[in-house]
């Protein structure tokens, strides 16, 4: 990346100011977004237990505090229990609903699709507050059940419409010369389809399992005790007593989501 | 064969999230306590005029009634539910109850005029018409009145729709503060994400990818851990207060916490990249050259970035805007994490109504508003982006 630029010719004076205030603008924003998860990640490692700058000395306790403790361990089993759980879910349905739709045109279909992405423009307090009173009645409140399969219907409109984009580009006659073959249609969509519309299914899922495994408020509503995700177990934390342990969680997350955005970056880089 | 691969999804979908909020709506407008529970009472009261002493009958009728109830849990939902109308409800109709189906069980059956008298000798409250208006208003299984609650309006004893007294207008507060929160924070995205999309759309696409790396990073960190950082940064003894001392610009610490400055600082935070996405999609397709077309024709360079560029950009910034305007409306966690009691957006009551106060048909009620509001935003966000929601 050039920091220097080359001006043309005909760059006036206010060109170049404007150019540089640009830039610093545009840096001070960058900063806004990315100062806020960087300070905390150090204050994990601080020997104090108050969560301000300056540290004293480095420590590792906050993360043996978190290693040893029971309600952070369960949180991280029922976070890794419900959101792959969902994301599966999530994937298989959202893939299928995208190769039936991809291809048709029909009256209604804006209509079908408005109904399809719903998940991702009703209210997440309304889906946790309809879910929680219809879900009571049903007993299907403060289960794992429950909890996955609203994360997994909140997932899928990303699987839905990361599979369809993926599918506008995809040569159809791939699909005829592998029937007129031989192969079944089952047969030509795993053998055929599949392999090639692999990252966009890849993809969606990665946004399904993210928007699972990030989601609190439904789980405030639905989850029981023992459901508690790690979302959760930190809202209780930083309402009720923000300590290191959460910056020691919260570098954690953020090394895990990170990895999670450059895997999907690498395979959308690949796509391309 | 489209749809075969669709129906297992609507299914799922149907059962998971759409019955759920139908249910929720139709709360919202169910009234079923009184109807259920005293269905011969609101027959008698049915042509009472409300003003005058009701009829004798019904005296009768709710004797009849409570008698009939087959267990005590559905005279304790009446109960709370009249009490909720009327405070002393609850101890009217429980007294009331426990009279009729114990000692009067083994007294003679009487005509109505002497259970009016046996009725008003248990308990008094039975002359005040209060009681009666609640009993009689509530008779329907379906009720106008959450909603109408919802937006600060009520029916009368005669019916009528009016206004609720000027110091209990809380919701009509509510919702505007929660449209003004999420303005702030619109205009704010917009004000930040905008040059910033612009400088991205002047790089080369190599180094604009690597840049909006950086932007996705807290697009995909999680709300909490921003949440955490933030209550880090902002508070007291954090670093943007320590940053502001140190450069003498304040002399004492600012409160940036728990209140609506932090509210709106971390909610722009979040929804930052959701204005960058869209406003950046957008102006990579702009030409260049009408901005240099018109600075060589003479315009001065900044009345023609606005006149030439931003005219331009008009798809991204109504996309960029309102998506974040639809999604701030609903935000619950940060203004319930990092705002003080005077900061918290309608989500915050739906979730209070549903959780504490456990009355159902409100918050179905603000959930319905919530809901109904989202989807009229969403209506005109189709009409200008004309295409599907998507964040990939």
């Amino acid at each position: 990346m050039s920091l220097l630029p080359v001006f043309p010719a005909y760059a006036t004076l206010l060109d170049k100011i404007g150019w540089w205030a640009l830039r610093v603008l545009c840096i001070a924003m960058l900063t806004f977004l990315l100062l806020p998860i960087l300070a905390i990640i150090p204050l994990s490692f601080s020997a104090s237990s108050f969560l301000a700058y300056p540290m004293p000395g480095w420590s590792m306790q906050w993360y043996e505090n978190l290693f040893t403790s029971s309600d952070w361990a369960r949180a991280a089993k029922n976070s890794f229990i419900v959101a792959p759980s969902a994301t599966v879910i999530a994937t298989i349905l959202g893939t299928l609903t995208a190769v039936g739709l991809a291809r048709v045109q029909f009256a209604g279909k804006g209509l079908l699709m408005s109904l399809l992405i719903a998940p991702m423009v009703v209210p997440i307090v309304v889906v946790g507050v309809a879910t929680y009173l219809f879900f009571a009645r049903i007993g299907l409140a403060d289960t794992y059940f429950g909890l996955i399969i609203v994360h997994a219907a909140l997932g899928a409109p990303f699987v839905v419409t990361t599979v369809i984009a993926t599918l506008q580009s995809f040569n159809q006659n791939l699909v005829r010369a592998s029937l007129s073959l031989g192969a079944g249609p089952v047969e030509t969509f795993f053998r055929v389809t599949l392999p090639v519309i692999a990252p966009g299914v890849i993809s969606g899922a990665l946004f399904a399992f993210a928007t699972s495994f990030d989601e609190v408020v439904v789980t405030l509503f639905l989850a029981g005790p023992s459901q508690v995700t790690l979302p959760r177990q930190m809202f209780t934390g930083i309402r009720e007593n923000i300590n290191p342990t959460i910056a020691a969680v919260a570098t954690l997350l953020i090394i895990f989501t990170t990895t999670l955005m450059l895997v999907l970056e690498w395979i959308r880089g690949r796509r391309r | 064969m489209a749809l075969a691969l669709t129906l297992p999804l609507l299914v799922f979908l149907l059962v998971t999230l759409l019955v759920p909020i139908g249910a929720l709506l139709m709360r919202a407008v169910e009234n079923p306590e009184v109807a259920r529970s005293l269905p011969a009472t609101g027959a008698a009261l049915a042509r009472w005029d409300r003003r005058t002493e009701p009829p004798a009958a019904a005296f009768a009728a709710v004797a009849g009634d409570l008698a009939s109830l087959d267990e005590g849990a559905e005279a304790g939902a009446l109960a709370r539910r009249l009490n909720s109308e009327v405070p002393g409800g609850r101890s009217l109709i429980m007294g009331t109850y426990r009279a009729v189906t114990g000692e009067w069980k083994s007294q003679p059956a009487v005509d109505a005029a002497a259970m009016r008298e046996r009725m008003i000798a248990l308990d008094p409250r039975w002359q005040e018409l209060k009681y009666w208006q609640a009993i009689a208003k509530n008779a329907a299984r379906w009720t106008p009145d959450y909603l109408l609650a919802s937006i600060d309006l009520r029916r009368g004893i005669d019916g009528s729709i009016e206004r609720v007294a000027e110091d209990q207008r809380v919701f009509t507060r509510i919702l505007g503060r929660t449209f003004q929160i999420s303005a702030a924070v619109t205009l704010a995205c917009l004000l930040l994400g905008y040059p910033l999309a612009y400088w991205l759309s002047t790089l080369s696409a190599r180094q604009a990818n690597v840049l909006m790396i950086l932007v996705l990073v807290p697009f995909w960190t999680s709300i909490l851990v921003r949440v955490a950082a933030w209550i880090v940064l902002l508070q007291r003894e954090g670093l943007v207060n320590k940053a502001l001392m140190s450069l003498h610009l304040v002399a004492e610490p600012l409160t940036l916490l728990f209140n609506r400055t932090g509210v709106v600082i971390s909610m722009t935070h979040i929804l930052l990249p959701f204005m960058i996405l869209p406003l950046y999609s957008v102006m990579k397709s702009v030409p260049p050259t009408y901005l240099r077309a018109a600075v060589s024709l003479g315009s001065p360079p900044l009345a023609a970035f606005f006149r030439v560029y931003v005219p331009q950009t008009w798809p991204g910034i109504g996309a960029g805007g309102l998506l974040v305007f639809i999604l701030a409306i609903g935000y619950y966690v940060t203004p319930a994490l990092l705002g003080g009691a005077d900061d918290q957006m309608l989500s915050y009551y739906i979730a209070q109504y549903t959780n504490v106060d456990v009355n159902w048909g409100m918050a179905c009620a603000l959930g319905a508003v919530l809901l109904a509001t989202t989807l009229v935003l969403y209506a005109v966000y189709r009409r200008v982006v004309k295409s599907e929601l998507s964040l990939g």
